[in-house]
């Protein structure tokens, strides 16, 4: 098969994913709006809304066949980053839209990797959600046609570096969507009991413990992102760090998670504080792949975008 | 008499150790990490002189009072600016303050046993109790012992406790910073930097005399540079053809390490430069040079060589100056090159490809004073033409001459030329070592639990309780296995 083969094949499996992780968005939004049961009015329920009740006993299938979607979806999410990988010749790392899809991979894996050990399908329509808007960008806006690498990538340390810092983004991200988790539930708990739809979702306790155990899992794995970018920066520029705006906004993010991780082992912050300081940290992470990457000047702006 | 109330004098040493304990506390370090972060910010937002002084002056010229306010602050030299510096130095006194008396205590404490067994182990975590068959002590002891914990045995019970190895991470990952930062210093003192443009064809003898910028350490010595010469013998690039991105820079040199040693032919990339000791040599950039010579109007050659010219856009359209000062009146050619001539839609010339496949040369002459006794750094792609009168404007292609009323100029050729970075930076090993133990560091002391076991038999009866620290999870599969086998199942 030829590269434009790979390519178009590439864009065919993207395509399909985007259909699977909508199906698996509307089986996670119906399981998620129809757990919750009205009872059939008759005179001793009328007028008494508080009498809703939680039962996902019907809506269980939709939630397999979601989590099914999700992982067919994965798999071909898969396919497609390998498959634009062939057509260009090399990791498919080269620019946004590569950037873009591996990172909705990394995070759907993420997910799916901490669904073995934890249940979060409660999870699955904001990251079925998030995967789509980030496939949908990636498609449309970001889309480069398949060529090869600039002769600065042409690196052994792309894969180690850029592979180090996609999957942290994505760990990052989902102890994000966690810690936002907390605030929304924390704020509702505050209010009186818990809405009947977010019964099911896991205590305030174990949302917060979760959170801080994804970022410290991938803050070494982070480190070492940063620590790889060096040893590449000092082999193709000169210099193995000079305050470049992606360097400066991975030395933040490290240094906000650094903050975020004394803050909970040393001084013993949780809850609220803590949930915040990690939105805070992740969204610095977030800028740095948005603004420096659109309309951020620097060394690591190639060939458009 | 004084009616002064006596208010107890912390004096200057209850000063200092008071400052002292603020700083080294975890709150302010907390508060500095943030701050860093924070100072960091605006060197990514505001041009730096240090990555791109184009884009300051640019700056200055747009908004003029706001840069004058920026200067005043350092925004333009945020990462070398006096209250950057502040934050990270105190960062780090508050980070050897804290983790030097730290290093201490857990090298004392590393031949330490765990404490006593506590009195009343019900009251902990894990607890479990069964009637006893007699020899549990020697099973649990054995257990431990190979689970690797370490073991204070009394007659009655053990105390077991395991994971120093938190601690000793933690602290190599403190420590290991602060030798990350000796590294940057040692490069700021020692190092050196410079770049040179060369011609193909053109030798690069290294000192100082050579180098277009240089900037060294502050305590190296001009006469420390090593002697090596480069000789350009090749360059080549290879685009795509579509979308005339670069695909290929390599670059043939012939370097001698020092006179007298052998020429050895070598090859530079872009991601794998030349190395000299600890001096490296990098591709960083690359363009056009047209070879001119010029003749006043008796023949006399009063100029001749390669110009470098600067590349404007993707497909190497390039603009440069031609200044020939050695001549009555002095001649300028404001110039611009194209690699591959087409006429753009306002009749301009534009280049198509970035491949020399049908090169150019435009250029309009002037007479006059070029302006370069005047003292003024000029640009060498720039010719300043306010004391100066155009006389022709032309263009031609390889081979060909135009005689204007002053003289002959002929475009013999076109070169390509590479902008070489010649960087000695002595600390970078130290860093990079720094690097490394700080990931080890990072990893033994995130994945390490601290936890103790504890066992006694008391009147005929088996009590085992464990306890983690920092909360950590795993100790009930840990406790139960124990139990499982004290149990001999």
């Amino acid at each position: 098969m030829s590269a434009q083969d790979w390519a178009y094949l590439s864009n065919y499996a993207i395509y399909s994913a985007m259909v699977l992780f909508t199906l698996a968005f509307f089986g996670h939004a119906y399981e998620t709006a129809w757990a919750v049961r009205t009872p059939i009015a008759s005179a001793e329920t009328e007028g008494n809304l508080v009498a809703k009740t939680f039962d996902n006993s019907r809506t269980q299938k939709a939630m397999r066949i979601a989590t099914a979607m999700m992982i067919l979806g994965f798999a071909f999410l898969f396919f497609g980053v390998i498959a634009r990988g062939i057509s260009a010749g090399r990791v498919p790392w080269g620019n946004m839209y590569e950037f873009s899809i591996t990172g909705a991979l990394a995070f759907t894996g993420a997910y799916l990797f901490a669904l073995r050990k934890y249940d979060l399908r409660w999870l699955g329509v904001l990251v079925s959600f998030s995967v789509l808007l980030t496939l949908g960008t990636a498609i449309t806006l970001l889309y480069r046609p398949s060529a090869p690498l600039v002769p600065a990538l042409k690196s052994t340390w792309l894969v180690i570096h850029v592979s180090a810092a996609i999957i942290s983004g994505g760990v990052f991200l989902l102890a994000n969507v966690i810690a936002a988790a907390y605030l929304y539930l924390d704020n509702m708990e505050s209010k009186g009991p818990r809405k009947v739809w977010a019964q099911r979702l896991p205590s305030l306790e174990v949302l917060d413990q979760l959170s801080y155990r994804l970022v410290a899992f991938v803050f070494p794995l982070w480190t070492f992102a940063v620590i790889a970018g060096a040893i590449w920066a000092e082999s193709a520029w000169g210099r193995y760090w000079g305050w470049d705006p992606k360097e400066t906004w991975a030395f933040i993010t490290w240094v906000a998670y650094a903050a975020y991780l004394h803050a909970r082992v040393t001084v013993g912050w949780r809850g609220r504080r803590a949930a915040w300081l990690c939105l805070l940290a992740g969204s610095t992470f977030l800028f740095n792949y948005v603004y420096v990457n659109v309309w951020g000047t620097g060394k690591h702006t190639y060939s458009g975008l | 008499m004084s009616t002064e109330t006596q208010i107890p004098e912390l004096g200057a040493v209850g000063l200092a150790r008071y400052f002292w304990r603020q700083l080294t506390s975890m709150r302010t370090a907390l508060v500095l990490l943030l701050l860093l972060a924070l100072a960091a910010i605006p060197g990514s937002l505001i041009p730096q002189n240090a990555q791109n002084p184009m884009a300051v002056s640019d700056y200055f010229e747009k908004h003029k009072t706001l840069a004058i306010w920026f200067e005043r602050f350092s925004l333009f030299d945020v990462y070398s600016s006096p209250w950057f510096s502040a934050i990270y130095i105190l960062l780090f006194i508050s980070l050897i303050g804290c983790v030097l008396p730290r290093s201490f205590e857990h090298l004392q404490a590393s031949r330490a046993l765990p404490p006593k067994t506590p009195k009343n182990l019900a009251r902990l975590e894990h607890f479990e109790s069964w009637s006893a068959n007699g020899n549990e002590l020697d099973t649990a002891k054995a257990w431990l012992k190979a689970k690797r914990f370490r073991v204070l045995e009394s007659d009655e019970s053990i105390s077991a406790e395991k994971g120093y190895l938190r601690e000793t991470g933690n602290l190599f990952f403190h420590i290991s910073l602060i030798l990350i930062l000796i590294g940057v210093l040692i490069g700021g003192l020692f190092g050196v930097r410079g770049s040179a443009i060369l011609s193909q064809g053109e030798r690069f003898v290294n000192n100082a005399t050579s180098y277009d910028t240089i900037s060294f350490g502050q305590i190296t010595r001009e006469n420390s540079l090593p002697p090596f010469t480069i000789k350009v013998d090749k360059f080549v690039a290879k685009y795509n053809t579509l979308t005339s991105a670069p695909e290929d820079y390599t670059l043939y040199v012939t370097t001698v390490a020092e006179p007298g040693a052998t020429p050895k032919k070598q090859v530079v990339k872009v991601n794998s430069p030349l190395t000299f000791g600890s001096t490296r040599v990098y591709l960083q950039a690359n363009g056009y040079s047209p070879i001119v010579t010029v003749q006043d109007k008796i023949g006399n050659v009063t100029f001749q060589g390669p110009v470098p010219f600067l590349p404007q856009d993707a497909n190497l359209r390039s603009i440069g100056a031609i200044k020939v000062p050695d001549g009555d009146p002095q001649l300028g050619f404001v110039s611009s090159f194209v690699p591959t001539y087409a006429r753009g839609a306002d009749k301009s010339a534009i280049s198509v490809f970035p491949e020399a496949l049908d090169p150019k040369l435009l250029f309009s002459i002037w007479q006059g004073d070029l302006g370069l006794d005047t003292g003024r750094p000029q640009s060498v792609y720039r010719i300043d033409t306010s004391n100066m009168k155009q006389i022709a404007l032309d263009s031609l292609k390889p081979g060909e001459f135009l005689k204007f009323s002053e003289g002959t100029i002929t475009f013999e050729d076109v070169v390509p030329w590479v902008n070489l970075q010649i960087v000695s930076d002595p600390g970078k090993s130290y860093s990079l070592i720094g690097g490394i133990v700080a990931i080890l560091g990072l990893l033994a002391s995130l994945f390490t639990r601290r936890r103790r076991i504890w066992i006694r038999v008391i009147d005929g009866e088996v009590q085992v309780a464990g306890l983690a620290k920092n909360s950590a999870p795993g100790l009930e599969i840990e406790m139960s296995e124990f139990v499982a086998k004290l149990k001999g199942k």
